[in-house]
């Protein structure tokens, strides 16, 4: 009986104590944010690093086979293409997304009509969900009935359907322009929101020093939108390089696994499969890509910092 | 005569040097190619919409029916949607699931984001790049781990595998997001309620998210967004027809092995986009500001 007497009698300043303390303190106000990412994300990259050592099967949990996992991956000519794919996706991908987004952001950046109703529009694609847009896409592309293929042969540009998603070269594109479609908005609306933060003088000042359109854009514009265009195309080649729900609902990496990518390769081995040690080997594979895209990221920050005149 | 002039005149000035380009230029230079860019971003949109309201006999016959327009709208096939699939069930989990995960996220974001930036507690700025770094790591990577995770704890096919299993994109996201938000508050306002004998919970409930309503509205909807859309979690940890969410149950259980019903594809398309298009729209003004928030550092 005396001692909970005791812990009520300590407990007030004890609580006014820990609530001045900004570490204490802190520490609760993080316990929520920080209890969910440590045990639904680094315990689960943990995880998935040792399971890429295992040869776990569903239902089974495996027991360690050192890097057998990744012997097997690397003598598999699937996985190469998967990786060829996936590069060959990203590459291709960004740049046309970074170029058209580049230069839809330039366009939504000049004085228009109606300019709140362009850029609410344009930015649908990205709202909508990738797998529902991307079932539109499906029906755009299908064998029989595309419409792509019916307007081209209506205007007499071409002889024959198009096989949009049967041949392997045809499919890549196809998924490659689907990817860009869906990515242009984010892009735009990004690289817009730099452009606003350029001031209208400094366009006024080199158009006075004679500066031609050329030179007012890689003179003016580039420079100062070159740490948005580092963060903004950091982000789009990691989700691009992660993509898994365009392929997954165009192709399933198909034909001949020609849009294989790293992600539907890893659900195609370690969920369909069943393997789960092979596919979380696949997936840690993609890790070293996704830190070079980091590390990109982080030094294009530095130089913002440095532009901004902060220290190193 | 004058007076319009001037507004002219000012309307010039708001495009900075705009005024400079003639007429012809400007078409080519900017209407043309946005026109194209509109109709290449909405034409996807178009034909989704199109196709959920033709009868099936015109679908397919391009011959006598021209395909970009329909002579007999339908709703026949949003009605089998509504009314002979489990489409209602799918929305129903969907709005559940994004809701609570919404919510659970911004509640821990919140008081992360505050203590990140304002209690400024020793090590602090190593935490927020932390989330930042948790921010760039992919579900890709983690399905198959968390899979695992989500079958061991008995969370198979429930709801709460994907409740618990969002947050680790939407708290980082939104963390960031309000961080960025939480910056714009003076700190003054918080000084004087500390002199006023206010304590932390009261500063963070009476000052701070009052003022912050903009910033968790915005990361609201883009956290409802982000669970709406999710695929890859709600595909691989979902197994039954009933427990599905709107993206995952139009794909798997609308597409069958040989007969594509194309129609009923679309609507399901079309309608699980509304709820997102419509958030949006309400808020599209505040969008480009936030994304500025969000990424400058």
């Amino acid at each position: 009986m005396a001692v909970p007497s005791v812990a009520v009698q300590s407990r007030p300043s004890m609580l006014s104590r820990l609530s001045e303390s900004r570490n204490a303190l802190g520490l609760g106000f993080m316990l929520p944010a920080a209890a969910l990412l440590l045990v639904f994300l680094t315990y689960p990259l943990g995880l998935g690093v040792w399971l890429g050592f295992t040869d776990a099967r569903i239902g089974r949990p495996g027991i360690f086979i050192g890097i057998e996992n990744y012997e097997y991956l690397w003598s598999d000519a699937v996985f190469w293409l998967s990786v060829f794919n996936t590069l060959l996706y990203t590459i291709s991908a960004s740049i046309l997304k970074f170029v058209l987004g580049l230069w839809l952001a330039l366009i939504l950046n000049q004085n228009l009509p109606f300019k709140s109703f362009f850029r609410a529009i344009v930015l649908l694609p990205w709202v909508v969900p990738t797998v529902l847009s991307a079932i539109a896409f499906w029906w755009i592309y299908d064998s029989q009935f595309s419409i792509l293929s019916w307007a081209l042969m209506e205007m007499g540009l071409i002889e024959h359907r198009i096989n949009f998603l049967g041949d392997p070269e045809n499919a890549r594109a196809s998924v490659i322009a689907a990817n860009v479609w869906r990515g242009i908005p984010f892009v735009a609306i990004t690289l817009l929101a730099g452009l606003q933060t350029i001031p209208q003088s400094l366009y006024e000042a080199a158009t006075l020093d004679g500066a031609s359109r050329w030179q007012l854009f890689r003179y003016v514009t580039l420079p100062l939108l070159t740490p948005i265009i580092a963060i903004t195309m950091t982000f789009s080649v990691l989700f691009t390089f992660t993509d898994f729900q365009l392929i997954y609902v165009l192709t399933r990496g198909g034909p001949v696994n020609a849009t294989h990518l790293m992600a539907t390769l890893s659900f195609q081995r370690g969920i369909s499969g069943g393997q789960l040690g092979e596919g979380a080997a696949i997936a840690v594979a993609m890790i070293p890509f996704l830190l070079a895209a980091i590390l990109f990221s982080y030094f294009g920050l530095q130089r913002r910092k440095w532009q901004q005149g902060g220290g190193d | 005569m004058a007076a319009i002039t001037k507004t002219k005149r000012q309307e010039l000035d708001e495009g900075g040097m705009g005024y400079l380009q003639s007429l012809p230029r400007r078409v080519v230079t900017v209407y043309l190619p946005l026109l194209v860019f509109v109709i290449v971003l909405l034409f996807p949109f178009y034909w989704m919409t199109i196709t959920a309201v033709k009868p099936n006999l015109e679908m397919t016959d391009y011959a006598n029916f021209n395909p970009f327009w329909v002579v007999h709208p339908t709703l026949e096939h949003i009605r089998y949607l509504l009314f002979e699939t489990s489409y209602p069930g799918w929305l129903l989990n969907t709005i559940i699931i994004s809701t609570a995960a919404t919510f659970l996220s911004l509640l821990a974001s919140v008081f992360a984001a505050y203590a990140i930036e304002r209690l400024r507690f020793s090590g602090s700025r190593q935490v927020g790049l932390a989330i930042f770094l948790a921010y760039l790591v992919p579900p890709s990577i983690l399905f198959i781990p968390l899979s695992v995770m989500v079958f061991n704890l008995g969370l198979y096919d429930t709801p709460f595998a994907l409740i618990l299993t969002y947050p680790t994109f939407l708290v980082p996201f939104c963390t960031w997001l309000l961080m960025g938000y939480f910056r714009s508050i003076p700190f003054e306002l918080e000084e004087c309620a500390l002199i006023d004998g206010a304590s932390r919970w009261q500063i963070l409930s009476k000052i701070v998210l009052p003022l912050s309503v903009p910033g968790l509205i915005s990361a609201g909807i883009f956290a409802f967004t982000l669970s709406w859309n999710e695929f890859i979690y709600a595909l691989t940890f979902i197994q039954s027809s009933e427990n599905k969410t709107v993206p995952v149950g139009v794909l798997t259980e609308l597409v069958r092995s040989d007969v594509y019903e194309w129609g009923a594809l679309m609507a399901g398309a079309l309608i699980g986009s509304l709820p997102v298009v419509v958030l949006y729209s309400f808020f599209v003004e505040h969008y480009v500001s936030s994304m500025t928030g969000a990424v400058k550092e």
